[in-house]
């Protein structure tokens, strides 16, 4: 029985691995195969954005991820695809976007938040500990 | 004052969030700006839709501005745009040019038969390989092109009347006014 459910979780994962390219492309080798998927992670479907090249059924993504084989027969570098394809999608099909000046809230906005907040937090807290050592001699009218 | 404090926060986000809908109205939320505007439309030599024996390059459709529209017979928001489109082709005083992408040519001659054909001539790029390196990702999608093959203005999506009113219609008048790149 237990040998049952081993055999069996192994062919579920070994299944899920062989399924991971969606269309299957002629990889010439694994190395070839592996630099693929790593590309095609990076980029981002222009269609549906929150799903990678890698991961998307969409026409167009299937159209790219055919384009990016090709191009990487051709001998083409990962940088030289990815130029190919923001020149006609701009930068949005990357996942990791280049610190410029339209990315710039893209890349500091969440520390600026992160400071704006730990400033308030920092601020309220102050307040509260005075408030604290005044009404501990005078009786707190609310509480809340 | 201190009280009112998360009412302020409440108001800020509830502007914030109004901003959003108030913004999502009339902008596609996965519009994604051309970096081709300004560029020179891509080369491309494409078959007839009615006449697959023959082909129009970018080349020979330049010397004078064209409105490249991308539709095809399985998309949903062509159906939408095609009944504008036809009404506003004879007034808009450039050649409408339909883009049939990835499409069975039969599908879309029947389509076109159906509702109206408004296109001046019609290509045909059954692989989708020249929409790539158009940028077109979904349809429809539209480029106006001027007469010297520069790409000057793209819409994502369906056009509607109140759009070309708004849009398109002055981005022709700037091209006849003789601004040139």
């Amino acid at each position: 029985m237990r040998l049952c459910l081993t055999l069996l979780l192994l062919a579920l994962v070994l299944c899920c691995t062989s399924a991971q390219a969606i269309d299957p492309l002629p990889f010439k080798d694994r190395t070839e195969e592996l630099r693929f998927q790593l590309l095609t992670k990076q980029l981002r479907c222009p269609l549906c954005q929150n799903e990678s090249l890698a991961d998307s059924q969409a026409g167009v993504a299937k159209d790219l991820r055919q384009k990016v084989f090709a191009m990487m027969q051709a001998g083409q570098s990962d940088e030289q695809i990815k130029t190919f394809l923001t020149d006609r999608y701009s930068n949005f099909v990357l996942y990791d976007p280049p610190l410029q000046g339209g990315t710039l809230l893209l890349w500091f906005g969440p520390l600026a938040a992160l400071v704006a907040g730990g400033f308030a937090l920092l601020l309220i807290v102050r307040r509260r500990a005075r408030q604290t050592v005044v009404s501990s001699t005078t009786a707190p009218e609310e509480d809340w | 004052m201190g009280r009112l404090l998360p009412l302020f926060g409440f108001l800020a986000l509830f502007a914030l969030l109004g901003f959003g809908i108030w913004w999502n109205l009339d902008h596609e939320t996965n519009e994604i700006p051309s970096p081709l505007i300004g560029r020179h439309a891509p080369e491309f030599t494409l078959p007839l839709l009615d006449n697959a024996q023959k082909s129009i390059s970018e080349q020979s459709l330049r010397g004078q501005p064209y409105l490249l529209n991308v539709f095809a017979s399985w998309c949903v928001a062509c159906e939408e745009e095609h009944p504008v489109l036809t009404k506003y082709a004879p007034q808009l005083g450039v050649k409408l040019i339909g883009y049939n992408y990835k499409d069975q040519p039969d599908d879309a001659k029947r389509w076109l038969a159906r509702f109206g054909n408004p296109y001046a001539i019609t290509i045909a790029d059954l692989p989708g390989s020249v929409a790539i390196d158009f940028g077109v990702y979904a349809a429809p999608e539209s480029f106006l092109v001027d007469a010297n093959g520069v790409i000057r203005y793209k819409r994502i999506g369906p056009f509607t009347a109140q759009i070309i009113e708004k849009e398109l219609k002055p981005m022709i008048a700037k091209l006849s006014s003789g601004a040139t790149p």
